[in-house]
């Protein structure tokens, strides 16, 4: 990949966190105005004269004059850092103080210190992942909207109303150990896990963007691990389940862009750097009694990545891991991934007992790939009819053309082997 | 073979454009630019202008400046060689700055 790759959207956050601890959580907007000012600059100059040698040392050069500027200028009509005010009312100290800002090692804590400000408890999940999205990772609102699949003046609206929280928070969340700390820091793994989610079985069709959020969460997580106090084993575990997951989208779609199951995948395709990082991260992770969901969902993706071959695969160790993470987080979804993962050990019959004792199962009545699974099912059964109304069912919940093409591959299969029986 | 001066107005919209697409935006013009380098038609590159400066009508009427609506700003240049004026201006029918809303004035150099 060229370095210079969404060289842009990776520094946005960067600088977006290093002004906004010297400009102070209530001048965000001021802090986004000189990075988009920065940007401007950029394209308009390399555009005739070519990329620097240090694109990103150049973005951020300009960035700190550009914040300078604002800071004499403004400094008798606007408060700025309430941690950094002295420092900033005098010639003398200006320029220090505002490079020391910059400088990398302190960049790394400006971006963990967004990131924990963002998840501030008075705002819902999903306000979160937008806000994080937006400030800390460079995406557009308009790139957001998509991707979640709503309008943009809803996006719009979510995300004011959660930048009016981030302003009135007086000051960036400190990460001295606080007493709110750890459960802050639960918040920002929650974050992090939701936008990798969203990345890997979102609703979005765009398959790059969705590949982006991935990315995007795992260079979040990696944050965490170069902090002392985040560094905790439920976040190697985070990190681990992260990995071993992203290590498989290479084989998720096949050469024409088609969503493959994970019977049919090449394996070969799988990142094995990414797997190797995610098994020495799920190490790390079991220091300490702490057994958090992202443990087990890491120990599961382990047992896919650690398979050569589908048939290698440990199914036993698969379902009594999916047990234990029911006894600590109940839904609906896993409970279906363990009836999934029994019908591999014992056999279709029984994975379709399983599906359907599940207690909470009206609410996968939305969820394409619970009619997918019970069509699976049906076809191991030898009973193509009712795999294919289950196939039916998918398809009309499916929520982008990827999805759709898939479920309707699967629902195509089924009417051809109804249509060979019947010619016998 | 002459030398034809390409000035870009307008189409620097920077409204709610992502880091994103302005890094794409960047990257379309540089890759327009080598194009014409490859075929050997770019003399210059050229520079980018900054949107402020002054208008000079005399000796005593210097205002801020310039007067024009953005979308006839003048956002910078490049020098381009080629046989004739027509050429010079299908030359410039890649340039990024349509999409955006801008034009490209196309103006001959004076030779000997």
């Amino acid at each position: 990949m060229d370095p210079t790759d969404h060289l842009f959207r990776h520094e946005a956050g960067r600088m977006v966190a290093a002004l906004t601890r010297i400009f102070g959580v209530h001048n965000l907007a001021l802090a986004e105005d000189v990075v988009q000012d920065a940007f401007c600059r950029a394209l308009e100059t390399w555009k005739y004269r070519g990329i620097p040698e240090n694109p990103a040392g150049w973005l951020m050069k300009t960035a700190k004059n550009r914040a300078m500027d604002v800071i004499r200028r403004e400094r008798n009509v606007r408060t700025f850092s309430p941690d950094l005010g002295d420092l900033l009312s005098s010639e003398w100290t200006l320029a220090p103080a505002v490079a020391e800002a910059f400088e990398a090692h302190s960049i790394q804590d400006d971006e963990l210190r967004m990131m924990f400000s963002c998840c501030h408890p008075r705002l819902p999940d999903t306000a979160q992942v937008a806000l994080i999205l937006n400030v800390c990772c460079g995406f557009s609102v308009k790139e957001i909207a998509s991707a979640f699949l709503v309008s943009n003046s809803a996006m719009e609206k979510r995300i004011e109303r959660a930048k009016g929280v981030f302003v009135k928070s007086e000051r960036l969340f400190q990460l001295d150990g606080a007493e709110d700390f750890s459960e802050r820091l639960s918040s920002v793994q929650q974050a992090i896990y939701l936008l990798f989610n969203e990345g890997y079985h979102g609703a979005s069709a765009i398959s790059s963007i969705r590949t982006d959020f991935c990315f995007e969460a795992l260079r979040l997580g990696e944050l965490l691990l170069r902090h002392r106090l985040a560094s905790t084993p439920s976040s190697y575990a985070l990190n681990a389940l992260m990995c071993l997951n992203a290590a498989r989208l290479p084989g998720r779609v096949d050469q024409c862009g088609h969503l493959t199951a994970l019977g049919e995948q090449d394996r070969s395709l799988w990142d094995r750097r990414l797997i190797t990082l995610g098994l020495s991260y799920l190490e790390e992770s079991a220091a300490g009694t702490q057994l958090s969901p992202f443990h087990l969902e890491a120990g599961i993706a382990s047992v896919h990545a650690r398979a050569k071959r589908i048939e290698d695969t440990n199914w036993g160790e698969i379902v009594s891991l999916y047990e234990l993470l029911l006894s600590v987080q109940d839904s609906p979804i896993v409970e279906l991934n363990r009836a999934i993962a029994i019908s591999q050990l014992e056999g279709s019959e029984r994975g379709l007992q399983e599906i359907r004792a599940i207690a909470d199962r009206e609410r996968l009545m939305s969820y394409p790939f619970y009619f997918a699974a019970l069509g699976e099912l049906e076809v191991k059964s030898g009973r193509p009819e009712q795999a294919a109304a289950q196939f039916e069912s998918a398809v009309g919940l499916a929520r982008n053309a990827a999805e759709r093409e898939f479920l309707s591959r699967r629902l195509v299969e089924c009417r051809k082997s109804i249509s060979c029986r019947n010619t016998v | 073979m002459s030398d034809y001066l390409y000035i870009y107005r307008g189409g620097a919209n920077r409204e709610g454009r992502s880091p994103e697409v302005m890094q794409q935006v960047m990257q379309q013009w540089m890759a327009w630019l080598g194009e014409l380098k490859a075929q050997g038609h770019l003399k210059s590159s050229g520079e980018p202008l900054e949107d402020t400066g002054k208008v000079v009508r005399n000796k005593t009427m210097i205002t801020d400046g310039p007067y024009a609506e953005s979308k006839d700003l003048v956002g910078g240049f490049s020098i381009v060689t080629a046989d004739s004026l027509e050429k010079a201006a299908e030359l410039s029918a890649g340039c990024p700055i349509f999409e955006a809303g801008g034009l490209v004035e196309v103006r001959p150099i004076m030779g000997m």
